[in-house]
């Protein structure tokens, strides 16, 4: 299957480096019926986004199939300054995976 | 020689001892926290209290003013609902959204440690009009904060 695009970008909000990253993913419940066939859509999400600040785990999102199409994840982070590595990686009930880098930037 | 011998003892018991210190005060906990498997149990409970205590142990929550909810009070589309967390208490630990009408309350739980800070955002899907419940993990306490948000069109099972 394709890779996923994985986005990921920071900017200051309210004094802290905030990182938001995007990843193009359909987030299926299992309750929803392809219109053309009639046959339930299997699940299929994001479980587990993880944030790296410079090498070191600060934050674990676990995920339901309840977080909608596409989904865009906001963090904070205390004390990042501008030149500081992000990374964010994620996995779903698949098996799919992917990761983003970025360098904050607080300007 | 013995001065010297004397002074290494003095520096190692000291590293140790802090060490031991901030074992204790839970600095050292967030790192097995982080570590958890995704909570199974958490995003199978069918209602809030359940899924509160299945996710930390505990299910009472009392509100505190010092968590703020950012989402909409009208939602036109039930699937993509955003929504942003944040919190001025010290020490968060972890931060979870719910929505109470949801066949499957939980939406997502984050844990959170060192320079993470007490915000969480996502878009989220609601069925219908909703209690949004958001239970944060601080210091050790639980604490929440509610919105209701209402929704014109349903965002589940579209």
């Amino acid at each position: 299957m394709a890779t996923r695009e994985t986005k990921i970008r920071t900017r200051t909000q309210e004094g802290l480096i905030e990182v938001l990253v995007l990843v193009n993913h359909p987030m299926e419940t299992g309750m929803r019926k392809d219109k053309a066939s009639g046959k339930v859509v299997p699940q299929h999400f994001i479980k587990e986004m993880t944030l790296e600040h410079n090498g070191k785990v600060v934050a674990v999102a676990h995920m339901g199939p309840a977080v909608s199409e596409n989904p865009l994840i906001g963090f904070r982070l205390k004390g990042a300054k501008s030149g500081d590595k992000v990374k964010a990686a994620w996995s779903d009930n698949k098996g799919e995976s992917g990761v983003a880098e970025a360098v904050v930037d607080a300007g | 020689m013995t001065p010297m011998k004397r002074r290494t003892f003095l520096k190692g018991s000291a590293t140790a001892s802090v060490l031991a210190v901030a074992a204790a005060a839970g600095l050292l906990r967030p790192q097995t926290v982080l570590a958890a498997a995704w909570p199974q149990a958490a995003f199978d409970a069918k209602d809030m209290n359940a899924v509160t205590q299945a996710l930390y142990g505990a299910a009472d929550a009392p509100a505190n003013s010092a968590i703020q909810i950012k989402a909409p009070i009208q939602a036109e589309n039930g699937a993509v609902v955003p929504i942003a967390v944040s919190t001025s208490l010290d020490r968060v630990e972890g931060i979870a959204i719910m929505v109470d009408k949801n066949a499957a309350p939980l939406i997502g739980s984050v844990s959170l440690s060192g320079a993470g800070a007490g915000y969480f955002s996502a878009r989220m899907k609601m069925g219908k009009t909703s209690d949004v419940k958001v239970v944060v993990k601080a210091g050790g306490k639980l604490y929440s904060a509610t919105q209701n948000i209402k929704v014109t069109v349903g965002g589940c099972g579209g």
